[in-house]
């Protein structure tokens, strides 16, 4: 039977019916028609599809949809302030931070939830801070380069 | 598969109780989703227990801390007081998996999980942490190193779920260290692991030890005589010797591609002198 949901998502309220073991990454995807977020692994490996939920960190394929009702679900598609580009949006272009793009939103969400809780962070602490996140393209360096880069700017601002 | 997410644990015992298919407790998930998509189980009932009130909170009080069952593993750092107290049962939950893992999993789940490797179990463990069990028939309480029954198995009934964990009350001039061996830097699982809690007097001598060892058998394993080896010494070289001779000789552990027998064996004696120092240091002593 399914489950029905009132959920806030990025901002606005969302109603879905899904069912009992589907995954929220599948909801969000295959019902929601929000496709930022990847299925890489679907084990909570590999970070391409992280969100945030009630202000943690969050691989939505190891949520159910049903646990949803009342949350408060961050995506990559909330990130820009409509054309406006969120700043690690903007240095991860900068920085040629990506390439294939399929780890892209995890990492931008992962980044963004590693400096609301640390604005200045070490290279060590960005690197342990996006290990849940892998890119098969980058080796990683431009990633940190670009985290290293917002946060100097998200500091300044 | 039905979803339940009850408000009480009392609701939560009954659904579990009643059901006459498989029924599993969700509470970050980390473990049974992944198991649930490899095909491993088949819910045919999930019971959400985060909507139960006071299970994802940690409360203070004289007699130490109680830990609600789905406090994802990220919260025991943000409390002040509970990593003050504990530095090494936060270390160690904090070894499992990403930060996203961290944003759901529970020291609860790690230890109903039943892995040998679990990283919070042997910390937990060490610091004579007790679980509060409710059930159909009312509540009971075990210590920690009692729950695991094998691997993957635990010695709760039907109908039971753990509600909370409670760590007791640091005491004076205590500390707690855990240490495991990977071949990475992080994400990964126990090939050894090993935790250490101790007590010093004003004059540096171990009046009170724990040591506990992970993935050296099929269950957390506390090691009586490895903590004997430190008590009314103040770890000086030789009582690190016995102390490490103590946890290798308790070791019976398995062959398999992270490790062989003769390298956990051995690796466990030097993470409980390290663990131990580490401790000791962090009680106070030098």
């Amino acid at each position: 039977m399914a489950v029905l949901v009132k959920t806030t998502i990025n901002g606005d309220s969302v109603e879905y019916a899904c069912q009992p073991d589907e995954s929220l990454l599948d909801v969000l995807r295959n019902r929601l028609g929000l496709t930022g977020a990847k299925e890489g692994c679907g084990t909570g490996d590999c970070g391409a599809c992280s969100v945030i939920v009630d202000g943690r960190l969050t691989c939505s394929c190891l949520v159910l949809g049903a646990e949803m009702e009342g949350r408060t679900l961050e995506t990559i598609e909330g990130m820009a302030d409509g054309d406006k580009l969120h700043l690690l949006q903007q240095q991860f272009i900068d920085h040629a931070a990506l390439q294939c793009g399929i780890c892209t939103p995890g990492f931008l969400i992962a980044a963004k939830a590693l400096l609301e809780k640390n604005p200045d962070p070490t290279e060590e602490e960005i690197r342990f801070g996006l290990a849940g996140n892998l890119c098969r393209c980058t080796g990683y360096d431009k990633i940190v380069r670009a985290v290293q880069a917002a946060a100097k700017e998200m500091r300044g601002a | 598969m039905r979803y339940e997410s009850p408000a009480t644990t009392k609701e939560a015992c009954t659904l579990l109780a009643k059901e006459k298919g498989t029924a599993f407790v969700l509470a970050g998930g980390t473990d049974l989703l992944v198991k649930m998509k490899a095909g491993m189980v088949e819910p045919d009932l999930v019971v959400d227990i985060k909507r139960i009130k006071g299970m994802c909170d940690i409360k203070k009080s004289a007699s130490g801390f109680v830990i609600g069952a789905a406090t994802p593993n990220a919260a025991l750092s943000e409390n002040a007081a509970l990593l003050k107290a504990w530095p090494g049962v936060v270390e160690a939950a904090q070894l499992i998996g990403s930060k996203q893992v961290q944003g759901r999993c529970t020291m609860a789940g790690n230890l109903c999980n039943a892995s040998p490797a679990a990283d919070s179990v042997p910390a937990l463990v060490a610091a004579g942490a007790r679980v509060v069990i409710a059930g159909p028939k009312g509540k009971r309480k075990l210590a920690v190193e009692d729950v695991p029954a094998g691997v993957g198995r635990t010695v709760l009934k039907k109908g039971e779920i753990i509600e909370a964990i409670e760590l007791p009350a640091k005491k004076p001039k205590s500390g707690d260290a855990y240490l495991r061996f990977i071949p990475r830097s992080e994400m990964d699982i126990a090939v050894v692991s090993c935790a250490v809690n101790l007590s010093i007097d004003g004059k540096g001598v171990i009046t009170a030890a724990r040591v506990s060892l992970g993935a050296v058998a099929t269950t957390v394993l506390l090691v009586k005589d490895a903590a004997k080896a430190i008590i009314g010494t103040k770890l000086d070289d030789q009582a690190k010797a016995k102390l490490a001779a103590a946890a290798s000789a308790a070791c019976r552990p398995i062959d398999d591609k992270r490790g062989t027998v003769e390298f956990r064996t051995e690796v466990a004696g030097v993470l409980a002198r390290r663990a131990a120092e580490i401790a000791y240091a962090r009680a106070g002593g030098k």
